[in-house]
């Protein structure tokens, strides 16, 4: 597995990264060494989800495989879950669009 | 040393990993008698599919480059072109193409045939005398670099980029290493990781082409006037994790290992033989996505997921490869390759390494899951009147 294990429960792909994914059903309240420094969950996380390693502000870029995979929508403290409810894609957005209303 | 497999080699050189008689429509109105005729034996292999007897042009070569690329597939030893009589594609023609191949190709019009019951009794009856000279193929030994390796995803969830997808990656890696072909494809799945592929083309002029395919797949969602997160990541990938498309496409471009990209053909395009890794521009529907590679050339299969899948297809056999633990336990009777051990401790290398075993396995004839199970799904991609309007995709 490529990747930094953090404290068994979350992987972090690259060094760039600002959320791991979790490697367990991970309830709200743990708290899990995240290279030297406490994160305590601030929500369940499931099993191959998402949490933040860092505090973001609303419209921060989402690194995972050290790339952007998105933006929040909101702040984000660190060991909230990140999903759909607080960050979303920049791409392929036809909603937006002119072009087929 | 080079790894080899036993196959059948056909008359124009290629070699087939299995040795089917296809039963191919050329309408949805013959689809029915192909089923009913394929009853006759597990040796013949219906594609019965929904496109009618009347498209547009450019949607009608493409569901023609289908049935005759896959008619065309090694693993076919021979092939009966079936139509009702009213089609504007022509039976007599997609069997001459496929015949071009050096195989024994027949035709069978059901009209003429005085309708579906004495149809269906002519075509088993073709069916027989075809599979008689088709039965006299021996296996022999080939070299692992005639073979073409498809790879393909579906169901996927966020294990799919930590475990399955570099997998079947480390796989074809082995692959391109010994000479062969590995192909991936779904260009939807390609937004937000294109750069990526962007940087592993071997030249501009195929790298601008790439870049111009993606932003066609994503131009698409505005053309339909929709927002693409509705579709892409699927609830069922959300529900595995996956936020974004972005997130979704980094994990799948995985399976295509790290090698250069050495081209990149349309759907249901020939593959070339020996030819590393080369892209194919489909639609990111599994079953279609899958037939385009197969009509493609290719012999074999990997299909990875997360939270499982059934997929298969009646010409080449789909090897499943697991990334989820959960999936691996709950779904084995659809699972060949256990991909999650990377989460105890594996490396990717390691099980890559045992995917490529069950590639050349599999190449040498033991049946996956999937044929175990008479798993044949088999749709043709569609060209949408807006994208033949809109930008040419799918030409």
């Amino acid at each position: 597995m490529k990747g930094l294990v953090i404290d068994d429960v979350g992987l972090k792909l690259t060094a760039k990264d600002n959320v791991a994914t979790a490697l367990d059903d991970l309830d709200a309240g743990r708290s899990i060494d995240a290279e030297g420094v406490d994160i305590e969950l601030l929500e369940d996380v499931p099993f191959g989800h998402k949490f933040s390693l860092e505090a973001l502000a609303e419209g921060d870029k989402v690194y995972k495989y050290g790339e952007v995979i998105a933006q929040t929508t909101q702040p984000v403290e660190p060991g909230a879950w990140v999903h759909t409810h607080n960050a979303e894609s920049t791409r392929g957005r036809g909603d937006l669009s002119e072009v087929g209303q | 040393m080079t790894p080899t497999f036993n196959g059948y080699r056909r008359a124009n050189g290629r070699v087939g990993v299995r040795n089917y008689v296809a039963v191919i429509p050329t309408s949805v109105a013959a689809s029915s008698i192909v089923r009913g005729a394929s009853e006759i034996g597990a040796w013949a292999k219906p594609t019965p599919h929904q496109m009618g007897t009347s498209q547009p042009p450019a949607a009608r070569e493409q569901t023609e480059r289908v049935l005759v690329g896959t008619g065309q597939n090694p693993n076919v030893g021979a092939a009966l072109v079936v139509e009702l009589g009213t089609e504007e594609s022509d039976a007599g023609e997609l069997a001459d193409q496929i015949a071009e191949t050096g195989k024994a190709v027949e035709t069978l019009s059901i009209r003429d045939a005085g309708g579906t019951r004495l149809a269906v009794k002519r075509a088993k009856e073709i069916l027989k005398d075809l599979n008689e000279e088709v039965s006299l193929a021996r296996r022999e030994e080939a070299d692992a670099s005639e073979l073409i390796f498809a790879a393909e995803c579906g169901g996927s969830d966020a294990t799919s980029g930590i475990a399955s997808n570099p997998t079947v990656g480390n796989a074809s890696d082995r692959l391109v290493e010994d000479g062969g072909t590995a192909s991936f494809s779904e260009t939807p799945e390609f937004i937000g990781a294109e750069h990526i592929l962007a940087e592993r083309c071997v030249d501009d002029e195929l790298r601008e082409h790439l870049l111009e395919r993606v932003a066609q797949r994503e131009e698409m969602a505005d053309m339909m006037g929709v927002d693409l997160r509705g579709a892409q990541p699927t609830p069922g990938n959300q529900e595995g994790g996956l936020t974004t498309i972005e997130e979704k496409s980094l994990g799948a471009i995985a399976k295509g290992g790290t090698t250069p990209v050495e081209g990149m053909v349309e759907y249901a395009e020939r593959l070339p033989t020996g030819g590393g890794l080369v892209l194919m521009d489909t639609p990111g529907y599994d079953v279609e996505s899958v037939v385009g590679k197969v009509a493609g050339g290719a012999q074999v299969v990997a299909f990875t997921t997360g939270r499982g899948s059934t997929t298969g297809n009646p010409i080449a056999p789909v090897i499943k490869v697991a990334g989820n633990p959960k999936t691996w336990e709950k779904m084995s009777n659809n699972m060949d390759v256990n991909a999650s051990t990377v989460f105890d401790g594996d490396s990717v290398e390691e099980v890559g390494g045992r995917l490529y075993d069950t590639l050349l396995s599999v190449a040498d004839g033991q049946h996956t899951e999937a044929e175990k199970r008479g798993l044949e799904e088999f749709a043709v991609n569609e060209v949408q009147p807006k994208q033949i309007a809109g930008s040419g995709v799918g030409r």
